[in-house]
Formats: C-alpha cells, sequence, structure tokens
C-alpha cells in the first residue's frame, strides 16, 4: 500500500484528478463526509488530505511515502526528501513586492515581511543585502502599507492582491509549482510502485505541455 | 542471564554489533566526551551538523562535545605501509538538531578501518555494513554509491565547482526536472545532459548499474571507478548480503571528503537512514596523515523507532503482602517465583498503573 499525502484544496484536487487519471483512482475521495483516509485495495493506494505546509513533514516522517506539494514549501523548509518530478501545475513565483514608490537605496537595511523566512533570507544573502526579516503568518500584503517593511517576499499568482493594494512585484526571486516528493527509505522498500506511480505521472505531464 | 525479550532494540543490536566487529578483529575504541574545538573547527563541513557545542575548561581552553567520531579515531591512528587500524566504537555524539535546534545526544556505533588499506578491506567494512543492518532486521537495503563515477562523469561535462555543487544537488534529491534546468544553464552537451539524466535514474542491483555503467565508456577515470566498483560487488556477490544491495547515485557526500565508494543502509519501518559510510581518504589528507581510510556509523538511537511488538503485561505476577505477613515469606516467594521464569512487582497496595497477568495475594 502506498500512503500518498495530498494538499487541502484546489490544487491537491488537481493533483487526485491526475492519479485518478493514471489508474490510481479512489472514488470514495469525493464524497462529502468527514473522513481523513481514503483507501483503494485494488489499485493499492491510500490517500490522506494535510495542511499544504504539512505534505512535506508527512513525507519526510515516513507518514506518507510520497506527496505533492508546492516548491515554495520545500525551500523553505528543506526536508530531507526525494522530489522526484515537477507535476507543472499550481504555477505561480516567490516574488519580491513593494509600494509603487519603493526605491531600494541600499544604505539602510531592508525591512522584509514574510511567511518565507528561509527563502528570504537565502536570496538577499546571495546578493550580500542586509535585512531584517519580519515574520508574519498572514495578510503579508499590509505590511508595506502600513510601514511594518519596506517590501514583502511572497507567492504571487495573478498580481490581482497586489494591484488592488497599490503594490507591485519589484523582482522575482525563483518560479514555482506542484512538486512530487517522496521518501527515501520508502523509495528503498517499495521502488517499483513509487516508479510507477512517477512514470505515469510524467507521462501525464509531458503530454500537457 | 538476559533475557533478550527485555531488552531494548537499540541495546539488543549493541551487543550483536560489539560481537560481530570483534569476529573480525576489530579493537574497541573508547574516547573521551571532549575534544579541542579545534579539531572541529577546521573540517567543519565533514560533520552532519555545522554547530557545535563548546565550553572553556578550566584552563581557558575552548573545547567541544564531540559531534562526531571518526576525526577523534584519525586523529590517533598510526600510518606506515601494511599498517592498518581496525577499530570499532559505540559512543554518544552532540549535536544541535537541524530541525527543532535543540541540543541531542545520540548514541552512534560502528567502525573504521584506517591506513594502507586495499580491496579487500573495502569489501569486509561494506560486508560488515550489510551484516550490521541484518542484525537490526532481515529487512534492510544497502546503497552503495561512488563519488568517483559521479565525479568523473561531472568533470567531463565542465571543471565548474558551481555546476557541480548544483548537479549534485539535484542528483541526491533525484530531481531530474532541476538537473536538466542546471545543465541548461551552463551550457551542457546534449549528450553529457542525457549522460547524467540516465545517471540519476540508475537505481537497482549492482549487476544492472554496472552493466549500464559500462556503456558510459567516457572517460578512463570512469572506466577505473567502475572497474574498481565492479570488483568489490564481485566479492560481495560471494555472500548472502548481496541480495540486499543496490547501487544509487543519489547517495553523494561532500566531494572535498570522500574519494570513493559512500554507503547508506536503509531498515524497513525506519523512515531515514540509519547507517552512513563511505571512503574518506581526503579527510585524511586534510588532516596530515598518509593513509586511506573507510568506515560507517550507525544511528542506533532511531533504531527504537522500529515497531517492537506491545507487551500486554509490565509482570507476570503482583504480589501483595500485608504489613503482618513475615518478610522472609516475601523474600521467598519472589525468588521462588524469579525462579519460575516469572517477573514478579512484591507490593502491598495494588499500583494504579501497573498492568498484571496474575495477582497474588499472600496471607500472614
Amino acid at each position: 500500500m502506498i500512503n500518498v499525502a495530498l494538499p487541502k484544496g484546489r490544487l491537491g484536487e488537481k493533483v487526485y484528478n491526475m492519479f485518478a487519471k493514471s489508474g490510481y483512482e479512489c472514488p470514495s475521495i469525493l464524497e462529502n463526509n468527514r473522513k481523513l483516509i481514503f483507501e483503494n485495495e485494488r489499485t493499492g493506494v491510500r490517500f490522506f488530505w494535510v495542511k499544504p505546509s504539512d505534505v512535506s513533514i508527512y513525507v519526510e516522517r515516513g507518514a506518507a511515502d510520497i506527496g505533492v506539494c508546492g516548491k515554495d514549501i520545500l525551500l523553505e523548509y528543506e526536508p530531507d526528501v526525494y522530489e522526484m518530478l515537477d507535476l507543472n501545475i499550481g504555477k505561480c513565483r516567490m516574488a519580491v513586492a513593494g509600494k509603487k514608490s519603493f526605491h531600494d537605496d541600499n544604505v539602510s537595511t531592508l525591512r522584509v515581511a514574510t511567511k518565507f523566512a528561509n527563502i528570504a533570507r537565502k536570496y538577499y544573502a546571495s546578493k550580500c543585502r542586509d535585512i531584517d526579516v519580519i515574520k508574519l503568518n498572514g495578510s503579508i500584503e499590509l505590511a508595506p502599507i502600513l510601514d511594518l517593511s519596506d517590501v514583502i517576499v511572497d507567492i504571487v499568482e495573478t498580481g490581482t492582491t497586489l494591484k488592488e493594494n497599490d503594490l507591485e512585484v519589484v523582482e522575482t526571486i525563483v518560479p514555482i509549482s506542484a512538486r512530487l516528493i517522496v521518501n527515501k527509505a520508502s523509495f528503498k522498500f517499495k521502488t517499483k510502485e513509487i516508479e510507477n506511480i512517477a512514470k505515469e505521472l510524467k507521462a501525464q505531464v509531458e503530454s500537457n505541455d | 542471564m538476559i533475557l533478550e525479550s527485555y531488552l531494548k532494540n537499540e541495546e539488543r543490536v549493541l551487543f550483536n554489533l560489539r560481537s560481530l566487529y570483534s569476529k573480525y578483529g576489530y579493537q574497541p575504541f573508547k574516547m573521551s566526551k571532549f575534544e579541542e574545538y579545534d579539531l572541529y573547527a577546521k573540517n567543519k563541513e565533514f560533520l552532519v551538523s555545522d554547530s557545535v557545542i563548546t565550553f572553556t575548561d578550566t584552563h581557558g581552553k575552548l573545547l567541544a562535545l564531540k559531534p562526531d567520531v571518526t576525526l577523534s579515531i584519525i586523529k590517533n591512528a598510526t600510518e606506515g605501509k601494511g599498517v592498518k587500524n581496525k577499530v570499532f566504537y559505540n559512543e554518544n555524539v552532540y549535536r544541535i538538531s537541524g530541525s527543532t535546534s535543540e541540543y541531542k545526544e545520540i548514541m552512534q556505533a560502528g567502525l573504521e578501518c584506517i591506513g594502507d588499506i586495499d580491496l579487500y578491506d573495502m569489501y569486509e567494512v561494506v560486508y560488515l555494513s550489510a551484516k550490521s543492518l541484518e542484525s537490526i532486521s532481515k529487512d534492510y537495503v544497502l546503497e552503495i554509491s561512488d563519488m568517483r563515477i559521479l565525479s568523473a562523469i561531472l568533470e567531463t561535462i565542465t571543471g565548474d565547482d558551481n555546476f557541480k555543487n548544483e548537479a549534485v544537488d539535484c542528483i541526491k534529491k533525484k530531481s531530474e526536472h532541476e538537473l536538466l534546468d542546471c545543465c541548461k544553464k551552463y551550457e551542457a552537451t546534449e549528450q553529457a545532459t542525457k549522460m547524467l539524466a540516465d545517471l540519476i535514474k540508475l537505481y537497482g542491483t549492482p549487476d544492472e548499474v554496472i552493466k549500464k555503467l559500462k556503456k558510459m565508456n567516457v572517460s578512463k577515470e570512469l572506466d577505473l571507478a567502475v572497474e574498481e566498483l565492479s570488483k568489490l560487488c564481485q566479492l560481495l556477490k560471494l555472500t548472502d548480503e548481496y541480495a540486499n544491495i543496490r547501487l544509487d547515485f543519489s547517495l553523494a557526500s561532500d566531494m572535498n571528503y570522500y574519494n570513493g565508494i559512500v554507503l547508506g543502509g536503509f531498515i524497513n519501518g525506519i523512515c531515514e537512514c540509519v547507517l552512513f559510510g563511505g571512503r574518506y581518504d581526503k579527510l585524511l589528507s586534510k588532516m596530515g596523515k598518509r593513509a586511506g581510510g573507510v568506515g560507517f556509523a550507525i544511528y542506533t538511537d532511531l533504531l527504537n523507532k522500529l515497531h517492537k511488538e506491545a507487551k500486554e503485561y509490565d509482570v507476570d505476577v503482583l504480589l501483595l503482602y500485608k504489613d503482618t505477613t513475615g518478610l522472609d515469606k516475601v523474600q521467598k516467594a519472589v525468588e521462588w517465583l524469579v525462579s519460575q521464569g516469572k517477573t514478579v512487582s512484591a507490593q502491598r497496595t495494588i499500583p494504579e498503573k501497573l498492568r498484571y497477568k496474575e495477582l497474588k495475594e499472600m496471607e500472614d
């Protein structure tokens, strides 16, 4: 049995559809109930929904053999897992954004508000820029408006929220998309099953390109 | 007499390992909990965790709680033609956990073979690493990689260290899509890109993988490394442990220290690598020793994650005696039950959380 951690939400539903299309369907997952785990003995998969930022924890610690999460989570938490496939869905970018009037004078310490403290630190360290990281857990866009920070580092999908708040992207850090991740020990003991799932999903990704 | 069922997994394994290593002539190595910090500061990249727990001694010298055993063994190793230091250890190491940033005491067991080592020594260490895993569980996988093979292939593409580091990171993650982006960024040729993409997918028994490696045929260095790995695998094929051995190049380590095979051991039921090791001549050379070195360590603290059948009872017999019961009678009753192979807890009242199979109440 392969345990699969799926991220709750729209991305997770898209990912489940990819699994189903590859022959790993589990119709009970579509039923409207409060069950947490969905299993199909015939196809040998067991799915469960978890908070997107927790997928990598479930996989790294072996509670799930495989899972799907955004590259942003992998860059932020750096879990010790295999990252076997770019599913090419859930595409967005990690970007620096600020008020339209923002200009980086490169003199004073840059105040950066973000949920992604590790990504922000590494990015600015690579540019030798001195920053003050302000770790927030939500409504990141508020920070530059209220002068809590100079810029934010956050995920930008369409840019609508930024525009509506008179903010704009200053620079893109890295493109983001959903990745298939695999627990290293599980790969050794369930090699064929995991390789088959990865192969089927890869075929779908390539046919969508 | 020690009843195996009363031992914790890690205790049982430590007994077995000590006996296994002694059989092959490895001598026990005991060291102090502290080392001079300087030893670790010079070889920081070799350590699993960057942070070392330090303190000053009564003379103002900066000491460290040892985060690693290999460096101390190397420091004490003797060199010379034909000289080999074969030692095993069972020590606690002190590290800062990556995920929680807390201090951790980790129990490690392992062995090192340092000196004028040859193919037989390499085989022996790999074989003993497989036997060590087997003593933990029959359901294990020992993976072997070879840094010379990885390095020879990367070298044919470019000598750029940035490329090598980025490519190795992708290989470690088995991330073909990122490897392709990396090759594109560094303008690797189509042929070289394909070769690296093939390498990332290579996983299987030594026979299967070596067959494919031999077809790569891109440089003399690669041919030589493949030939040596093939000879090592031929020796391993003479043992029953061969069935559990796989070659996997995602098992890569720091090229500044490791210059040959890298070992990784996995046990079904434990989600992390429980055994890690390899050939580290470059580390020895950095420490001024003209010798080769190969060894491995087992993280025995991870073994408590292995499922052990939960015991239904804490004791077989709860022996209840009264304030008025003669203590000589209690002593005799306890000894008699123990001699019958039972576990017994003598109490005056029934403990709240003790689970017992049988209750025996003593009269006055």
